[in-house]
């Protein structure tokens, strides 16, 4: 093998990569602009948690305990509530169909009567005076609707529950299990997808390349040089994981500047680029799987999302809030033991030498070899390379 | 006794039901000049490609520099320059980035890769445009930039499938007069093409192929005077009944 030859295809593959705006977008600029985009949306810029804007009315018709204007101090209080009071229920619900609030909360007007029986005998049920608080969320937002019944939900458990003592102490309501200030954010869950999901797209860059390369008359004229298959493939392998390196610290840097710390040491960062590096091989190999079965540089753009899909949905950070059924189907793709494997080293604070983490390891090196060896196989046997 | 550059005996290649090239033999001399005409679809690009050792032949043999192309192929790959009829470059390099790489490809040290590749670029009229990105280049220049490709690496045969097609006069003239270099340089050329006025200005001998089959062989003077008509052109009416370009 020629050292000269895979060097010069190497290059000739980097500069298409830097010139041709199309693949420079895909590669680079998608998996930027991305991460970008969904880390503002879930993780919140800076590490800092979503605030979400509720809408009050409040028909309480207060007697001797005003339990309403407890109830208001308290979701006052709360940092992750940024509370709206409303003469009335016409101008709310307005309000939250232009989704200017994310929820708006009717506090009826047996409240504070109701709030008196439950604190005149707080352990006989049968004396109390059950009020009703009717909640309306914005629908268009998945977030509000999963996040905001459950924090008003413990709000008014500690207003009962715990009596005046909370109601008389804001910083309890802060810190305390009501709302869990210290999770970490969305962002934080979907990082090491995002990692996984950068490289994917390389399929769709393989598939065009190669197909592209065979319409033009490319293939056949290096064909006809000296350069032999296992140059001219290494060539290739050596370019796109060069590439997935590139993209990798790419969105290392996006997710770190969206807030994403994770509190482990340089070892970690190094086993994760290696990951991503294996991971990039079953990239290649679906790539030339996709160029093998498209007659056309066209065909292969679409025919590509036959294995980008699987692997994004299944595999990603998409795949953690699907159906038990499709996470286990993640099973069979490689890409779900790079991102399970990266959330055990960022999330769950496993070391490089775990088992957990070595197992993925093992299955994403010899699923990724295996892709690539039948990928070069199929191509070489279709169309000689 | 001359020695024989390429050397093609009893050549059968089908392509499903289709018999593109049907039982040619033929040898071409070291530092000939040979061409192989015909109109489009009789079979020409085939025989290169069955030369080159792109594709294996149905029947028959070819050897070329005295090696088989079948059973050694990289040998011929080191012998031999292609000009392929589409113009391949990549067009997200320059020109010259072009030409490196595939002298590159041809493992060519890097001040002999220099050396041709600047005197190339000069003699095909490209050297004021080489750092410009290929496909910046009119049809004509990258037709040219193409057969640099083939010949940076200075082979001792060279293949070019029709080199002047679609190209303007002047293009056109740049590429005979780089043609006749190589036969002064006793390179050994096998140029297939349908222009005919081509074949008689440049070619020592000539091979007329029609649906697969060599219908003449011999010099242009030669077969223009048995056959006592004027023109090569006229060779092919007499032989075949219809023009070469009809089928265009």
């Amino acid at each position: 093998m020629k050292l000269q030859r895979v060097l010069a295809l190497t290059k000739k593959e980097m500069k298409k990569t830097v010139r041709e705006p199309a693949v420079l977008f895909m590669i680079f600029l998608f998996p930027v602009v991305f991460v970008f985009a969904f880390g503002a949306s879930f993780g919140g810029v800076g590490g800092e948690q979503p605030v979400y804007n509720i809408g009050i009315v409040n028909m309480d018709q207060a007697t001797s305990v005003n339990a309403s204007q407890i109830l208001l101090t308290t979701l006052s209080d709360t940092e992750i509530l940024n509370v709206q009071v409303y003469a009335d229920n016409q101008t709310a619900q307005n309000d939250l169909s232009q989704g200017r609030v994310q929820g708006v909360m009717i506090i009826p007007s047996d409240f504070s009567q109701s709030f008196a029986s439950y604190q005149t005998a707080p352990n006989d049920p049968s004396m109390w005076t059950n009020a009703t608080i009717a909640l309306y969320l914005d629908k268009g937002s998945l977030v509000a609707t999963q996040a905001i019944p459950p924090i008003i939900q413990q709000i008014l458990i500690a207003i009962t529950g715990q009596g005046q003592q909370v109601a008389s102490n804001p910083f309890r309501l802060e810190t305390a299990s009501l709302v869990e200030v210290e999770a970490p954010s969305a962002l934080d869950f979907i990082a090491p997808g995002m990692f996984t999901f950068a490289s994917i797209f390389l399929i769709m860059m393989v598939a065009q390349s190669f197909a592209q390369d065979r319409e033009n008359g490319m293939m056949k004229r290096i064909r006809i040089t000296p350069t032999t298959p296992t140059e001219f493939m290494t060539s290739q392998v050596l370019s796109y994981m060069v590439i997935a390196l590139v993209q990798a610290t790419l969105v290392f840097i996006m997710v770190y500047l969206m807030g994403f710390r994770p509190n482990v040491g340089m070892p970690v960062y190094a086993f994760a680029f290696i990951l991503v590096l294996v991971f990039s091989l079953s990239n290649v190999g679906f790539g030339l799987i996709t160029a093998t079965i498209a007659k056309s540089s066209g065909a292969a753009t679409g025919l590509s999302f036959l294995f980008v899909l699987p692997q994004l949905f299944l595999g990603t950070f998409v795949g953690a809030s699907l159906s038990s059924a499709a996470q286990v189907a993640g099973k069979f793709v490689p890409s779900y033991y790079v991102t399970d494997a990266l959330t055990s080293l960022f999330l769950r604070g496993a070391s490089v030498t775990s088992p957990a983490v070595l197992l993925d390891l093992a299955a994403v090196s010899v699923s990724c070899v295996a892709i690539l060896a039948i990928g070069i196989i199929l191509y070489g046997k279709y169309y000689k390379i | 006794m001359t020695e024989l550059a390429v050397v093609i005996e009893s050549l059968v290649k089908k392509f499903e039901d289709v018999t593109a090239v049907d039982g040619i033999s033929l040898q071409v001399s070291k530092g000939e000049l040979f061409g192989l005409l015909g109109p489009n679809g009789a079979g020409k690009t085939t025989i290169i490609n069955v030369l080159c050792g792109l594709i294996k032949p149905t029947n028959g043999s070819a050897k070329v520099g005295g090696y088989d192309v079948q059973k050694e192929t990289a040998k011929v790959k080191e012998l031999i320059g292609v000009c392929p009829q589409e113009t391949a470059i990549y067009p997200y390099l320059t020109g010259v980035e072009n030409v490196e790489l595939f002298g590159n490809l041809h493992a060519m040290n890097k001040a002999t890769l220099k050396k041709r590749c600047d005197m190339l670029l000069e003699n095909m009229g490209l050297a004021g445009d080489a750092k410009r990105r290929a496909e910046k280049y009119s049809g004509g220049m990258k037709r040219r930039l193409s057969l640099v490709l083939a010949l940076i690496h200075d082979p001792k045969i060279a293949f070019l499938d029709e080199p002047t097609v679609a190209m303007d006069p002047q293009s056109r003239h740049a590429v005979w007069d780089f043609i006749k270099e190589l036969k002064k340089e006793d390179k050994t050329t096998i140029l297939t093409t349908h222009y005919m006025e081509e074949a008689e200005e440049l070619c020592d001998r000539v091979g007329i192929i029609d649906h697969g089959k060599l219908i003449a062989l011999g010099a242009p003077e030669d077969l223009i005077s048995k056959n006592k008509v004027k023109n090569l052109e006229e060779v092919f009416i007499k032989l075949t009944g219809r023009k070469i370009r009809e089928e265009i």
